[in-house]
């Protein structure tokens, strides 16, 4: 080590790789992993959140997790983002794609995808 | 892409109950069930709560599984790792029966809820072989904000007004210390860390060293430029073999990224450090002695003056830091004194590693704001008494500590106070004892300890701790007298007064505190010859609870001595002159109706 600046570089490239052991972010995004959410594919949904949150830096605002089955399961891959109080808004036959817009539109623009959720589909 | 860590514990604790096993077993239902890219396994050091371990922690969701099995592994990789539902019957007993987006993390369980982690900050938290983890938590920062942004002077000022104590015993000003270091003149000065940790039931540093040894490297190396020494030693205990070889890696590490050895950070500033082990001899955690022994003699203390700060190893100046102390250090250069002077009392300030064992619902490590009441560590944090017994006392401070009984529950725990009360802070043993213990017993077994450990090189403390082990043997085997009583006291204060060392000038502690407090137990033994709690073999007596006994005779046949009678039908008694106290007659009993007592 001959220099602050390298101490510093180590410290960046670990620290996203850690933050995930400080729990629960302010963000969470939940994605149904039962065995009809894998059976519908929710398995690449999942790692296309974790993907997308890590590429956009926002490992320290949103915690990608997995929950068990929601009890919709005609609905699946079903993923519910859940941000402090706000009412929870759940997002119903998502696909990778469809999950990388959620990161986008959602969790860094703000804007929820209103027909993607469950609400447009009982409509 | 990593989406979830698993953390295992590796502490000492843990790995006994088989956390290497359960760690390789899931590692291969990972890849069974192709999760490799997602999932990570962490080994870290102890959680503080090894009494549940093997214990295991999933995040994000911080889902803590207590007393995993191998058997249990296959269930938490199909169902938790990839189907996300939890495996009930393994979570953590405060954390049952909830969904898993409601569990708590663990740090908001009652055991962790007000722990405040300054020393075991990283300790369950990171691996503590992979240095890059230690950085990632700013590991490394404070060693180079003192070589590059402030003198040794500055260094010293900020440890002395952080109000920093040794952690190792004595409570000194760890400021103060580095000062008279810093101002002697020499051509080599060391910093010496004690890893001794000899008092039984302790095991706070063991758990640093396990969870975070980079901390207590990087610490050295502050004190080092501190007080211009470029050399350090880690004493440590052979039978921590955990400890050693994470050090050992650590070290390796340290000096592979060249944050320790010659011109760190470009600096000009060279340190470096080596462990030498220790056998184990409690004496050889008092600093004299335990330099006495890095020397290459065997270890017993030496006079003071000269203290070690003037003329210690190999007569070169040198500072002797605990293992916690150190760990505090970093975040103290980091955070600021003001930072550490806002946490504690007046008289202590930071925060404090406890052991807690005995007779207590949650065993483990605790860290805690000094301030804290015994009551809260007690019953908060510790869940009280099991099995609905009631409290006795509280032992603090090992072979050199004493007892604390209910009365003094709410007294606000710092160094003064527990000096105070007759007890002692050492380094953070917490045994607490409830009415199946007999204080007389309790007071022998520590003093059974000290005359085995005493070196011997002084007399007050190699015999007078065996007349006073003699006077406690005579009291609990029922021959004590009164005057016992007033001899064992006058011997107390004589050996306090006259010891060469502390573990001499502190060996009586236990007697004292508990002749103190629990006068009426040893006034039992003398007078009544009974011994309350019932654990004085030589003292207890058989009785018959009359209303309880049936008279079916069988223990008047069993009894080898003959020495019950009674009618058929009609409650039996016990002839206690005759009685051998063998137990035959509880055995024998269907109802119940003998007690010891
Ligand atoms: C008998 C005896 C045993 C001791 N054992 C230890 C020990 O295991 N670890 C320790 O750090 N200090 C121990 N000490 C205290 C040390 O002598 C010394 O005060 C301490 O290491 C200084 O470090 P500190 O100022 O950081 O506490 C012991 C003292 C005595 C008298
Ligand atoms: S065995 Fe029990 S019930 Fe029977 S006589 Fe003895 S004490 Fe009484
Ligand atoms: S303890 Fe043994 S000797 Fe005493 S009464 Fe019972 S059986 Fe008899
Ligand atoms: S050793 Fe695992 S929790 Fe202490
Ligand atoms: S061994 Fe230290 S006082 Fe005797």
């Amino acid at each position: 080590m001959k220099s602050l600046e390298e101490l510093a570089k180590i410290r960046e490239r670990m620290q996203n790789k850690v933050v995930l052991r400080e729990g629960q972010a302010n963000i969470r995004v939940a994605v149904g992993m039962a065995t009809c959410g894998i059976a519908a594919g929710a398995r690449p949904v999942l790692n296309a959140l974790v993907e997308e949150v890590a590429k956009r830096n926002l490992t320290d605002k949103v915690t990608v997790t997995q929950t068990g089955c929601i009890g919709m399961c005609r609905f699946e891959p079903i993923v519910e983002v859940f941000d402090g109080d706000k009412e929870r808004v759940t997002y119903i036959k998502v696909t990778p794609e469809k999950a990388r817009e959620i990161v986008e539109k959602h969790l860094v623009g703000g804007n929820p995808i209103a027909e993607y959720t469950i609400g447009a589909a009982e409509k | 892409m990593i989406r979830s860590h698993v953390l295992i514990c590796g502490g000492t604790g843990c790995t006994s109950g088989g956390s290497q096993a359960i760690g390789e077993k899931l590692q291969k239902e990972i890849d069974r069930l192709g999760l490799t890219d997602e999932i990570k396994i962490v080994r870290t050091g102890c959680f503080g709560l090894c009494a549940l371990g093997p214990v295991m922690i999933v995040y994000p969701e911080g889902t803590f599984y207590s007393h995993v099995k191998v058997e249990d592994v296959t269930d938490i990789a199909e169902e938790h790792l990839l189907k996300g539902r939890i495996v009930e019957r393994l979570v953590y007993k405060e954390t049952e029966g909830l969904k898993m987006e409601d569990v708590p993390a663990l740090g908001e369980t009652n055991f962790y809820k007000t722990q405040l982690r300054v020393a075991l900050r990283n300790c369950g938290v990171i691996d503590p072989e992979n240095i890059e983890e230690y950085i990632a938590m700013d590991g490394y920062q404070a060693l180079g904000k003192v070589l590059t942004e402030m003198t040794p002077q500055e260094v010293i000022d900020v440890m002395k007004k952080s109000g920093l104590r040794g952690r190792g015993g004595a409570g000194f000003p760890t400021g103060m210390k580095w000062q008279f270091a810093a101002g002697n003149v020499a051509d080599q000065k060391y910093v010496v860390c004690n890893a001794d940790e000899g008092d039984p039931g302790a095991f706070m540093d063991r758990s640093v060293l396990e969870g975070d040894p980079h901390a207590v490297l990087e610490a050295m190396a502050i004190a080092g430029y501190a007080i211009g020494a470029s050399k350090g030693y880690i004493y440590v205990r052979a039978e921590y073999p955990i400890a050693v070889h994470r050090l050992e890696v650590a070290i390796g590490q340290a000096r592979e990224y060249g944050l320790l050895g010659n011109d760190i950070f470009g600096t000009g500033f060279n340190f470096d450090v080596d462990v030498r082990l220790g056998a184990g001899a409690f004496v050889c955690g008092e600093e004299t002695a335990l330099l006495t022994s890095i020397e290459g003699n065997r270890g017993e203390p030496r006079n003071k003056p000269p203290f070690p700060a003037n003329k210690g190893l190999f007569g070169k100046p040198t500072i002797i830091n605990n293992v916690e102390t150190l760990a505090n250090i970093p975040q103290i250069i980091m955070k600021g004194a003001d930072w550490f002077a806002s946490m504690g009392t007046e008289d202590s300030r930071g925060t404090k590693v406890f052991a807690l064992g005995g007779a207590i619902n949650n065993t483990g490590l605790v860290e805690i704001p000094l301030g804290t009441t015994l009551r809260h560590i007690i019953y908060d944090i510790g869940g009280g008494i099991p099995n609905g017994r009631k409290f006795k006392a509280v032992q603090t401070g090992g072979p050199s500590g004493g007892c604390i009984p209910a009365s003094l529950l709410d007294t606000p725990i710092d160094y003064g106070n527990l000096t105070r009360i007759g007890a002692m802070m050492g380094s953070g043993g917490m045994i607490v004892t409830d009415d199946s213990t007999c204080m007389v017993d309790f007071a022998r077994f520590f003093l059974d300890f000290t005359v085995d450990e005493s070196c011997g090189k002084c007399t007050p403390c190699r015999i007078g701790t065996r007349r006073l082990l003699e006077l406690l043997n005579k009291i609990t085997e029922g021959n004590g007298t009164l005057e016992d009583l007033d001899k064992l006291e006058e011997l107390c204060n004589y050996i306090k007064a006259n010891s060469l060392c502390a573990l001499g000038q502190t060996a009586p502690n236990p007697v004292l505190s508990t002749l103190k407090y629990f006068r009426d137990e040893y006034e039992a033994h003398v007078v009544e010859k009974r011994c309350p709690a019932g654990v004085c073999k030589k003292l207890m007596r058989y009785y018959i609870q009359p209303d309880v006994c049936r008279g079916c005779t069988a223990c008047a046949r069993k009894c080898p001595v003959g020495a019950i009678s009674g009618k058929v039908k009609e409650p039996h008694t016990i002839d206690t002159n005759k009685c051998i106290k063998c137990g035959a007659c509880i055995e024998t009993c269907k109802f119940n109706a003998i007690v010891k007592k």
